[in-house]
């Protein structure tokens, strides 16, 4: 694969693009911070790969991404994949209680995300088709009462994601959208953990078959599949009454 | 207020919390303490109980740079001797030095200046670190090597974290010829004979190592199984590569009756006899040369719930022979148990001011927590202390104050450079408060002072 990675440096993306680099795919990768970048280029390139490109590119500034974009297909000579881990993530709590914060958030996870997604779709299919995996996350399937704000932008990424799937998988773009469940990050650390939490690795290692199939959603860890479903269907008279 | 407990391997559980971040710089500012994979025994890498948080390293686990002409690496601290091995081996390079487990991070193995199967010829794993990058307490970044900052970079070496937060290491890697172990194991009798036999080894092959029983008294005490290898010729290694082997999980907790004194007998005597012929000899995997307790992954729940202590010594040549049997003595006599008893020779001592080995014989012991486990160790040190020998402290957890200060005449020359490096003693761990008396001097850390001076506040604030 040729592939640009916006969320590299940390978290899950930072396990994706090493589980990418260490079977040979080669790598651009975007962020915010260049030095930082540069360090996670660094560290892919430790099992002998050459280091990966890197360039600026911010979710909270979209003027960033045609240049990024630009960049990355110069270095790598055309990108067939694309791939974005990165967003923000905090509490419901800091979230009601924050209306500036939670503004940012719902626009970097959710209008700024799609409109990076657009910049890429649109690059991938002058070439013929691609891969566009994007990490969505379980809290975008229902609105949930511990987590329904951040869960809203992750809702609304995923049926923008769902709708690019029905337009142009015709056309030879494959979108993966990857739903993660709860996650062992620096992101989750401190929060009280339900049971199948994950681990970045393990998630890493299924994203990258999903990605390799062109498999539309995949849910990481597996459990949280049947367990969604679950949650999916229970009426609204239970959802008002549960915890969860 | 937090609830939350941290322990070390021995799992006796303390308060603490752990903060991680991909941004160790930032996430050392005013930090306390760090703390790596938590693989220490005891008490070092957990929290002083005024500020029980620590800036645990583990995603900081980048490698900034490799040099595969020169073997030299540099890393951030959170970078652990696992990944190193699961990437770097394929590349025919090993870490000059590991303990044996591979779950702890560079700045861990600096920390505690781990040592390995190889001592006797490669010393302690500071010996190979030619740079450090740290956060010392003042909140400056500074750089530690032999030529900049060379009594911080010695005290930092087997220093417990106790000097500064390790940002990035430089270790000079080591290229290997192959993949594979060519390992050649002899059962002995006692532990004389053990003790020859390792000295014999020691000239003959860069790992030795041994694993003895101590429980049986009299003549067949020290009975053992002696290990020594190298790395494989090319010419009698597999041509395929060393894929990782699978761990066992250990999901629970065994009762605390299991493992006791005639279980762990039984243990011993089975280990033992299993090793049939004298002497075997044949290729081996790497995990399971270097690792062999890694392959149970949370084996350390075999102790239970009231958990268990390693204690470990070193007993100098100068103690002459017969030391480790005396010692080992004690253990018996007070009816001590141990599962894994090994025993290695060291080379020389170290450059660390504090580091723990020295030329001689190290003893390791894991002793279940019982009621009696401080009197058992202090009888332990006072025996240690009469043959000249020290402790390590990445195992202790019941050493008393004075039997350690009585044991380290290095102790003033480590404490003058932490001093120097942190004179309100900003850095300290729960190890520190109990052996050294660590407290906090700074001004800004004296009782807590609320503007409005309003208790109610005060006890309603997070």
């Amino acid at each position: 694969m040729k592939a640009v990675i916006l969320g590299a440096t940390k978290g899950m993306g930072r396990s994706l693009a090493r589980a990418m680099a260490a079977r040979g795919d080669e790598l651009f990768l975007l962020g915010r911070d260049v030095a930082d970048l540069e360090r996670s280029a660094a560290d892919l390139a430790a099992d002998g790969a050459r280091p990966a490109g890197v360039a600026r590119a911010d979710l909270e500034d979209p003027s960033t991404f045609g240049a990024a974009l630009d960049s990355a297909e110069a270095t790598l000579g055309g990108i067939d994949t694309v791939v974005v881990t990165a967003a923000l993530f905090t509490t419901q709590d800091k979230l009601e209680a924050d209306p500036a914060l939670c503004a940012r958030l719902l626009t970097v996870d959710f209008t700024n995300t799609v409109l990076f997604c657009e910049e890429a779709r649109k690059r991938l299919l002058a070439r013929g088709g691609g891969t566009l995996c994007v990490f969505s996350s379980v809290a975008g399937e229902r609105g949930r009462k511990p987590i329904f704000l951040y869960g809203a932008a992750k809702a609304g990424l995923s049926s923008y994601l769902e709708g690019l799937d029905h337009r142009f998988s015709g056309e030879g773009l494959r979108v993966v959208t990857v739903k993660p469940g709860f996650v062992r990050t620096a992101s989750t650390h401190g929060l009280k953990e339900p049971p199948f939490a994950g681990n970045p690795d393990d998630v890493a290692k299924r994203v990258l078959g999903a990605m390799d199939r062109g498999a539309p959603v995949v849910y990481a860890p597996a459990a949280w599949g049947p367990i969604m479903a679950t949650i999916r269907a229970l009426p609204r008279a239970v959802m008002r009454r549960v915890a969860f | 207020m937090t609830t939350d407990k941290l322990a070390g391997w021995g799992r006796i559980f303390q308060p603490g919390r752990e903060k991680l971040s991909e941004d160790l710089a930032s996430l050392t500012k005013g930090a306390v303490l760090c703390r790596g994979l938590g693989r220490s025994y005891g008490d070092s890498a957990l929290p002083p109980a005024d500020r029980p948080v620590v800036a645990t390293t583990t995603l900081a686990d980048r490698i900034l740079d490799f040099d595969p002409e020169t073997g030299r690496l540099r890393g951030e601290a959170g970078v652990s001797i696992a990944q190193l091995n699961r990437r770097l081996l394929p590349r025919g390079f090993f870490v000059p030095v590991t303990p044996g487990t591979q779950y702890v991070t560079l700045g861990g193995a600096v920390a505690a200046d781990v040592h390995g199967k190889n001592h006797h010829v490669a010393g302690c794993f500071g010996e190979h670190v030619s740079r450090m990058k740290m956060r010392v307490a003042s909140g400056d970044i500074v750089t530690t090597s032999a030529d900049e900052n060379v009594d911080l970079h010695r005290a930092t070496i087997g220093g417990m974290g106790l000097t500064g937060h390790i940002l990035e290491v430089e270790v000079a890697m080591q290229k290997i010829r192959s993949p594979w172990i060519s390992q050649h194991t002899r059962r002995v009798d006692d532990i004389d004979e053990y003790i020859d036999g390792l000295k014999d080894a020691a000239g003959k092959y860069p790992f030795t190592m041994g694993w003895i029983d101590c429980l049986t008294q009299g003549k067949h005490m020290g009975r053992g199984i002696l290990m020594a290898g190298d790395w494989a010729d090319p010419s009698e290694a597999p041509k395929r590569y060393p894929k990782p082997l699978p761990t066992l999980p250990m999901p629970f907790e065994l009762p605390s009756f299991v493992l006791g004194p005639l279980s762990i007998k039984a243990f011993n005597f089975a280990y033992y006899w299993k090793h049939l012929p004298r002497t075997m000899s044949g290729i081996t995997h790497w995990q399971t040369f270097f690792y062999p307790l890694d392959m149970i992954s949370d084996w350390n729940r075999m102790y239970g719930p009231r958990g268990f202590t390693q204690y470990q010594c070193v007993l100098p040549d100068s103690s002459g022979p017969g030391a480790a049997r005396r010692v080992l003595s004690v253990l018996t006599k007070l009816g001590g148990a141990s599962f894994l008893c090994v025993i290695k020779d060291c080379g020389p001592e170290g450059r660390g001011m504090l580091s723990f080995p020295t030329k001689g014989i190290s003893i390791a012991l894991d002793i279940p927590v019982r009621d009696d486990t401080q009197a058992l160790v202090d009888a332990l040190n006072e025996k240690v202390l009469e043959e000249g020998g020290r402790i390590y402290l990445a195992k202790d957890s019941y050493t008393r104050p004075e039997h350690f200060r009585a044991m380290e005449p290095r102790l003033d020359a480590f404490m003058e450079v932490r001093r120097k490096w942190d004179p309100e003693t900003r850095i300290r761990s729960a190890q520190s408060v109990r052996l050294f008396g660590d407290r906090d001097t700074s001004p800004r850390e004296a009782a807590p002072r609320r503007p409005s001076g309003n208790t109610t506040t005060q006890a309603s604030a997070r």
